[in-house]
């Protein structure tokens, strides 16, 4: 009976939870050991015999020393990290503004306000690229970053509207009447009580947002153009393959490098991560 | 002195000139105008309405306007009727693409559905390091798509494929696979990609939608002898179909609207044999310059995403109804 | 100087009319009671006089100010919550000394006054936590700290007690009114037990579906209730009410239903004559009856049968039935009775309340 049990555990749990975890990370760590193997190691048939591709007796940071050398990568970084920062603040913002008043305050069309900003927060970029690149160069903003900066928050803003309206939902109203009554603007109380409490919620949403910025792809490709403007993901695709040739060692450099800033980001607000993941999908 | 009870306390209160005296001119001030919840309301939506309109709404209607004229890079063209979508009809590459596109977001949407669900149902008995598990089971999620479908990539590499070494090593397979090569093989390395990252998301969300279902309906479900499979089919499935049923929708919008994976894995090659339609029209519109064509092709997006956004809205009234 | 008035005061939400016509003048210093069952408006109306509701008609002043267009923050008033609504980012010394602060009062003033509260509240030792670190009384307390600081003119209570256990619920009970004996504040209180209304109250106001039923002084309301509502809904138990037919026998008025037949007290008599040969309703609280011995005029007594005995101790609660009319009397705890037993009950002839069955008005 116990001797089944435990043989069922393995069957129905560990194996299949094994294979999970195996799955999901192995592409992690094949970019890890190919950032970390010199070429010619790289480039020998997959029928070799004296291939060994999972691991490499020779590591080495040529790699890395090209990818910081040779391009502009540490710029995109920056750019990315800056782009990033600013449309995360931006959305938050305005996320904040109208998702109070979307929770708060009576007024006409509130519901049809509230079922279009859901709605656009249902388009995905892919529809609009192409006027989009337009209207930025209409605006001379393209090749800058404010191109990015003004143009991510239309996916960062409905879905942090939605999130914080949903948070400040569940924020009793009495504390805010009590604070009017206390002497404060109906913008004080929101300002000073509301949106301390609201903390959590904001850093869910501020989190989710980030990472949505600094894994946002095709306004990045469209809108920017010079080498040293471009962020993570377009620099490492346009300018890390020349022609047919794939840097591959380079590739799976800058692929790691432009990983670890999120990763990291996402490692120290895990569970904020998870209540923005789940509550951008909350009805 | 208007406040006798600071004197019935004992001591008078010194700041009562601090306690503001002038009311009546409040209303006309900002401040005031600010206390008026529809005056507030409109400041508040102001900037988000502005933006949205900005590069949403308006950039909405030029891309109709740009899919019903010839309008092209350095030309801004005129009214042509329908003659856009008409020609992407008559275009076999575009027939392949939204083929391809239906096929893509159908797959991958079952597979991360099924696989995400089994992975939630795992994450969500009790074990040693369960939370760094479900952590790192989070990291295609996070990580650029971008970058690790390049991972990816290498791993389907024609000639150093990792995935042909292994399977010719353990003797599954003589000669190597076709991954990326092949248009059929390529559209299903994308599939499993995409599953590979978007099956997270199904993960976590679906386990948050296990973990606010009471146990006691498990327990209660179990005295009465069902199975593991039968309790999950009567009493998990059905609590969980809401917080699914969401999830799902997001990720066919996702999926069908789905650019960057193709993108970097295959480019829309072999023979533009994997394109979607969002690469097809960034290949037209962009590429090529043709805006009118790629604003045409990548609002043929539209007719679906609609659908779903319209069932999305039913749902979620229904719930608010009930 | 701080009396609030209420003028025609109308609450319309877009189907419901949530508050009618109400009328009330409430004095400087004095501590009124709104009470009636859930949803009557007695929270509407507070909220429109804290400025939290928009007022549909009528006019509501605070002092000598008309106050219809003030913002809440500068109606100088205070209001302690259901839930407390205490800022659950601050500690509870910031919570009391919020007001303060949005209002610029110098760090020492405030200091001086938050201890002060702190004081008369027993608090003192809470003032560094954080509300979540506290037990529901004493989160009541500092609620109510945080709206004695300010020394407003008016204090708004809206069912301040009802999260507290009943023991707790006494208890600052008395503490609320030792409380407002000694800063001497007008009060508005709202509550829906009448319990509370009764022994805070300097006045108490009832209410029922945005109506103002009767205000007066609680033992007025006990004594004299206006309608049929207000005599049920004030008192506990509440009164017996027996529908009768008025008729003329031997040259006095009965009150007559099968089963139940007394006299008309002859202070009644004259206000019932037009009544005559009519249906009313008779009133009699379980109180004012008690078990007949021999001394009672038989004019005043009747027959009854127990069906329920529920003995509190100090006294016994008696539901009986006189023919078909279920009557609940409380009697002595020296009372025996079982059930299926046969009583004699006398009433007390000056506390019956006759009722007009149309518009329920006391006759
Ligand atoms: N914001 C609102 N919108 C619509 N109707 C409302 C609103 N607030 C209250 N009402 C309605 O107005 C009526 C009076 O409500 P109110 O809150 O004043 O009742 P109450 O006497 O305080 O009851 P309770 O003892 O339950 O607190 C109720 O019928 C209620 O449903
Ligand atoms: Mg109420």
């Amino acid at each position: 009976m116990l001797i089944e049990r435990r043989w069922k555990k393995w069957v129905f749990f560990y194996i299949p939870l094994t294979i999970f975890v195996l799955g999901t990370l192995f592409p992690f760590y094949w970019m890890l050991v190919t950032a970390i193997r010199p070429d010619a190691e790289l480039y020998r048939s997959w029928r070799a015999v004296n291939n060994a591709p999972f691991w490499t007796v020779q590591p080495t940071l040529e790699h890395f020393r090209d990818l910081m050398e040779k391009t502009t990568f540490p710029r995109w970084l920056w750019n990315t990290f800056f782009i990033a920062v600013i449309s995360t603040g931006i959305s938050l913002a305005c996320g904040l503004l109208a998702g109070y008043a979307l929770a708060r305050l009576k007024f006409p069309m509130a519901g049809a306000l509230g079922t279009s900003i859901f709605v656009t927060y249902l388009v995905p970029p892919t529809l609009l690229f192409i006027p989009l690149a337009d209207i930025i160069r209409d605006l001379q903003l393209g090749n800058t970053p404010w191109a990015l900066i003004l143009t991510y928050p239309t996916f960062l803003i409905p879905f942090s509207t939605w999130l914080l309206m949903g948070y400040f939902k569940t924020i009793p109203k009495e504390l805010e009447e009590c604070a009017r009554i206390d002497g404060a603007t109906r913008f004080g109380a929101m300002t000073r009580i509301i949106f301390p409490i609201a903390v959590p919620g904001i850093l869910s949403a501020g989190i989710f947002a980030f990472t949505l910025s600094w894994n946002e792809f095709i306004y990045a490709l469209i809108f920017l153009s010079s080498p040293e403007r471009k962020t993570v993901p377009v620099g490492v695709v346009s300018e890390l393959i020349r022609g047919d040739i794939y840097f591959w060692g380079q590739l799976m450099a800058g692929a790691l490098l432009g990983s670890i800033p999120v990763a990291l980001v996402y490692s120290f607000f895990v569970e904020y991560y998870v209540t923005g993941l789940t509550g951008s999908v909350k009805g | 002195m208007k406040n006798p009870i600071a004197g019935g306390a004992g001591r008078a209160a010194p700041v009562e000139v601090a306690l503001p005296h002038s009311r009546a001119s409040q209303r006309r001030t900002l401040t005031g105008l600010l206390e008026n919840e529809r005056f507030l309301a409109l400041v508040l939506l102001t900037p988000t309405v502005l933006i949205l309109g900005m590069f949403i709404a308006y950039p909405f209607g030029m891309g109709v306007w740009f899919a019903l004229s010839s309008i092209s890079v350095g030309n801004p063209g005129h009214f042509v009727g329908l003659k856009n979508f008409v020609k992407a009809w008559n275009d076999s590459i575009f027939r392949i693409a939204f083929w391809n596109t239906s096929v893509y977001t159908f797959w991958a949407t079952i597979f991360k559905l099924v696989l995400g669900m089994w992975l939630a149902l795992l994450l969500n008995r009790h074990f040693r390091g369960k939370r760094i598990v479900r952590a790192s089971m989070l990291l295609p999620f996070i990580v650029p798509t971008v970058l690790s479908t390049f991972a990816w990539r290498w791993m389907f590499d024609p000639t150093f494929s990792v995935l042909n070494w292994t399977l010719y090593k353990t003797g599954f397979i003589v000669t190597k696979l076709p991954f990326l090569s092949n248009g059929d093989w390529a559209l299903w390395c994308a599939i499993v990609v995409n599953t590979w990252r978007g099956m997270p998301f199904f993960a976590i969300t679906l386990l948050a939608g296990l973990q606010t279902i009471n146990t006691d309906l498990h327990e209660a479900a179990s005295l009465d002898g069902a199975n593991g499979w039968k309790r999950f089919w009567y009493v998990t499935w059905p609590l969980l179909k809401p917080v699914t049923v969401v999830v799902v929708v997001f990720s066919i919008i996702q999926t069908f609207s789905d650019f960057q994976l193709i993108y970097v894995l295959t480019g829309g090659g072999p023979a533009n044999s994997t394109h979607l339609l969002a690469t097809y029209a960034y290949q037209i519109g962009v590429a090529a310059g043709l805006l009118g064509e790629g604003a045409a092709i990548s609002l043929c997006m539209l007719p679906v995403l609609f659908v779903v956004v319209w069932i999305q809205l039913r749902y979620l009234r229904r719930l608010e109804g009930a | 100087m701080a009396q609030v008035m209420m003028k025609d005061l109308n609450k319309k939400y877009d189907e419901v009319h949530a508050v009618k016509d109400v009328n009330l003048h409430i004095r400087d210093k004095e501590f009124v009671v709104l009470v009636g069952p859930s949803g009557c408006g007695k929270s509407t109306t507070l909220r429109m006089v804290a400025g939290l509701e928009e007022i549909t008609a009528g006019e509501i002043s605070i002092g000598d100010r008309i106050v219809n267009d003030l913002p809440p923050k500068d109606r100088d008033i205070a209001m302690v919550f259901q839930n407390y609504a205490l800022y659950p980012h601050m500690t509870v010394y910031d919570n009391m000394a919020f007001g303060l602060k949005m209002r610029k009062f110098p760090k020492t003033e405030i200091a001086k006054r938050v201890g002060e509260a702190a004081e008369i509240l027993g608090i003192q030792e809470l003032l560094k936590r954080k509300p979540r670190q506290l037990s529901g009384g004493q989160r009541q307390r500092v609620a109510v700290g945080r709206a004695i600081v300010r020394h407003p003119q008016v204090f708004l209570f809206d069912e301040p007690l009802s999260n507290l256990d009943a023991k707790l619920r006494v208890q600052m009970r008395v503490e609320l009114k030792r409380l407002h004996d000694r800063l001497e504040t007008t009060a508005i209180y709202v509550t829906h037990d009448q319990v509370e209304a009764m022994t805070l109250g300097d006045r108490v106001v009832v209410m029922k579906d945005g109506w103002i039923q009767q205000v007066g002084e609680p033992l007025e309301l006990y004594g004299h209730p206006a309608n049929r509502f207000v005599a049920g809904f004030i008192g506990s138990p509440s009164m017996n009410f027996v529908e009768m037919t008025v008729a003329d026998a031997n040259g006095a008025l009965w009150a007559d239903t099968p089963g139940l037949r007394v006299k008309v007290p002859p202070a009644s008599a004259a206000r019932l004559g037009p009544y005559k040969g009519q249906r009313v309703t008779l009133g009699i609280r379980p109180e004012d009856l008690r078990v007949a011995t021999g001394a009672d005029a038989a004019d005043y007594s009747f027959d009854t049968v127990v069906e329920v005995v529920e003995p509190l101790g100090s006294e016994i609660l008696l539901d009986l039935k006189a023919g078909p009319n279920v009557i609940v009397a409380r009697v002595d705890p020296t009372v025996r009775a079982k059930h299926q037993d046969k009583m004699r009950l006398s009433l007390h002839p000056e506390r019956v309340h006759f009722f007009d069955n149309k518009t329920e008005l006391a006759i």
